[in-house]
């Protein structure tokens, strides 16, 4: 789990050059709630007034990953695996239990004030915008709290509401956006003070494919742009796909896995589909007809489990063959069997 | 603090006033309202130094100021909380407000100054109107509110609320940091209210409760609120008093702030260790 990058820190722990230390390093990071406990009944309730009992919940459990700069990373995981957590430990807003945790060279929560201009932060779930503002008072605002000079605004704003083609939006009320337009105008407001680094949690949440799209598609331009590195929690692997080279897995707490989707989907996944268009209708072989998943007159789709260069090779010696596709599954169907695995 | 971290503040302020200006018809409603309550205290209390038989310990002229201006800043005390502020408390949000570069007290303590300002400008005005101009027109001489008793006493008021901004502002920090622990604010904001009402000499003027009670009276926080700037305004407290009643708000001010703070640290300490 992120080896690659751990070992690449720890090849020069001291030294300071910036191509080598992560812009964000998190070490064995955990945490744990503690949530009042009430037994049911009456008698629990009248129990709960003496004597309170507590139960810890352990959010995280030992997380470990460094991003350098410019990266666009995916954190994925079920409800309740421990995503919205990292964001919050990493921006700022919560004190970890254990572990470590350092972002730009600064342990986020120690000097808040001075860190969180550093960052911008998205929750797709709610805005963080003035809920009775026009838009552009809200930016103005934002102007004055982020302390951002005129001129330097002014840009920013102006590139910012060009990709997303936000100007007919600054006098309306926030309250009075669609969500497609809330959530555009809520990014823009977290990028005005050109942060260096974007947490976006759920970003698309709720939104219909042509606003998600452009949404993904300013995300990559800001990305590429400003070089702003990006960690993006979301359900939707649609994100993950068309953004993320790299993606983060996490389930109850722990990271599963922190590879590419590619080698993502080759780990976790050993069965392939394999579609072969026959020249006519074959007679199969008793150990190819039990893998067969679908048969559509010459068109049969194979589940291949085993080697598949080997099986490739088989039938096209064994039959007379047209064309062979080999397909991977879906990557919902990597995530679902990931997340089921940790479960057991 | 630098000029450049306070211009923050007052930006947020100044924001949130403007967005409280929109509130036109509940201003119009209230100020019925205060006006209302305000002609008939002054017959209660009309009709009672009508028939005493002892000197009163102030005179009904400064009684008259003391309600009216009671009426007109009615929305300056701190007696009920900011719904935006109770909202977030409710949906959990409160944690979001640490993601701007911000002191979490300064950043509340700006907002909570325009909900106590803005509704109380809207108010003002025609307040004062019917105070001064429509009960004189009507005839109603003994209840007209009366100017200031001097040019000094009139820029001492002006000083004097002020500090009772900043005064019921404290106050209403730590009714709002108070929060953080309960799940519920309704309690809290009504116990407040009750005790600033009281204290504050909103019900009955301080300076007409019983003699034992004085003592205590004279030197709890809550008189800071009206009882101070409505005596200077009416001359009830003139000369050297002024200067020592300014003292006093302005000490109170300093302990409130300061507890505020203590208490937000603690506040704040609970939400990022424990998660809310």
């Amino acid at each position: 789990m992120g080896q690659r990058h751990t070992v690449a820190y720890n090849l020069c722990p001291l030294n300071m050059d910036s191509k080598h230390v992560p812009q964000i390093h998190v070490q064995d990071l955990t945490k744990s709630y503690r949530i009042a406990e009430r037994q049911p009944g009456m008698l629990g309730a009248v129990k709960s007034l003496f004597h309170r009992t507590y139960r810890d919940i352990e959010a995280l459990r030992g997380v470990s990953f460094d991003i350098s700069r410019g990266e666009m990373v995916g954190y994925i995981g079920p409800n309740g695996a421990g995503k919205s957590t990292t964001i919050k430990i990493l921006s700022g807003i919560l004190v970890p239990s254990g572990g470590r945790c350092e972002v730009n060279g600064v342990v986020p929560w120690k000097s808040r004030i001075s860190y969180v201009s550093q960052i911008g932060v998205v929750f797709g779930q709610r805005t963080q915008l003035w809920w009775d503002l026009p838009v552009i008072e809200s930016f103005e605002l934002l102007r004055e709290i982020y302390k951002i000079p005129a001129d330097k605004y002014e840009t920013s704003l102006g590139e910012l509401s060009e990709l997303l083609d936000l100007r007919p939006l600054f006098d309306i009320p926030v309250r009075q956006l669609s969500l497609g337009q809330r959530v555009k105008c809520d990014i823009s407001s977290a990028l005005l003070h050109e942060p260096s680094i974007l947490f976006l949690d759920e970003p698309t949440i709720g939104l219909d494919a042509v606003t998600k799209a452009s949404v993904r598609s300013f995300i990559q331009e800001v990305n590429r742009n400003r070089e702003v590195t990006v960690l993006l929690t979301t359900h939707d692997l649609g994100d993950i796909e068309a953004l993320c080279r790299r993606v983060i897995v996490i389930n109850d707490g722990i990271c599963l896995s922190d590879s590419s989707i590619d080698e993502l989907r080759n780990q976790y996944v050993h069965e392939k589909h394999v579609v072969i268009d026959f020249g006519s209708a074959p007679c199969l072989e008793t150990i190819h007809r039990n893998v067969v998943l679908e048969s559509d007159g010459t068109r049969i789709t194979f589940l291949c489990t085993s080697d598949i260069s080997d099986f490739v090779s088989q039938m096209t010696s064994r039959y007379e063959i047209t064309d062979i596709t080999i397909e991977t599954p879906p990557i919902e169907r990597v995530v679902t069997e990931l997340y089921q695995s940790n479960s057991k | 603090m630098t000029a450049l971290a306070l211009k923050s503040y007052i930006a947020v302020a100044s924001t949130r006033f403007r967005t409280l200006l929109q509130y036109r018809t509940a201003a119009i409603a209230g100020i019925v309202t205060q006006v209302f309550w305000g002609l008939m205290k002054l017959m209660v209390f009309g009709a009672f130094y009508e028939v005493t038989q002892d000197q009163p310990p102030m005179s009904f002229e400064a009684v008259v100021v003391y309600v009216w201006l009671g009426q007109c800043l009615f929305a300056l005390f701190p007696y009920n909380v900011d719904p935006d502020m109770r909202a977030m408390f409710n949906s959990g949000s409160v944690a979001y407000d640490l993601l701007r570069p911000l002191s979490l007290y300064g950043f509340w303590f700006s907002r909570t100054v325009a909900f106590r300002t803005a509704p109380t400008a809207l108010r003002v005005v025609p307040g004062l109107f019917f105070t001064f101009v429509v009960l004189r027109l009507v005839g109603l001489d003994e209840w007209v509110m009366p100017p200031p008793s001097s040019v000094v006493a009139a820029l001492a008021f002006l000083l004097s609320i002020v500090f009772t901004i900043a005064l019921s502002t404290s106050i209403l920090m730590l009714v709002n940091i108070s929060l953080f622990w309960l799940i519920d604010s309704r309690g809290m904001v009504n116990l407040t209210a009750g005790v600033v009402w009281v204290l504050g000499g909103m019900i009955i003027p301080l300076p007409l409760f019983p003699d034992w009670a004085q003592p205590f009276l004279r030197w709890q926080p809550f008189r800071g609120l009206c009882d101070i700037p409505f005596r200077i305004y009416s001359g009830d407290i003139s000369g050297i008093h002024v200067i020592g009643e300014l003292a006093f708000q302005f000490v109170w001010i300093v302990l409130l702030f300061l507890a505020g703070i203590w208490l937000m640290r603690k506040a704040q300490m609970k939400l990022t260790v424990q998660g809310g």
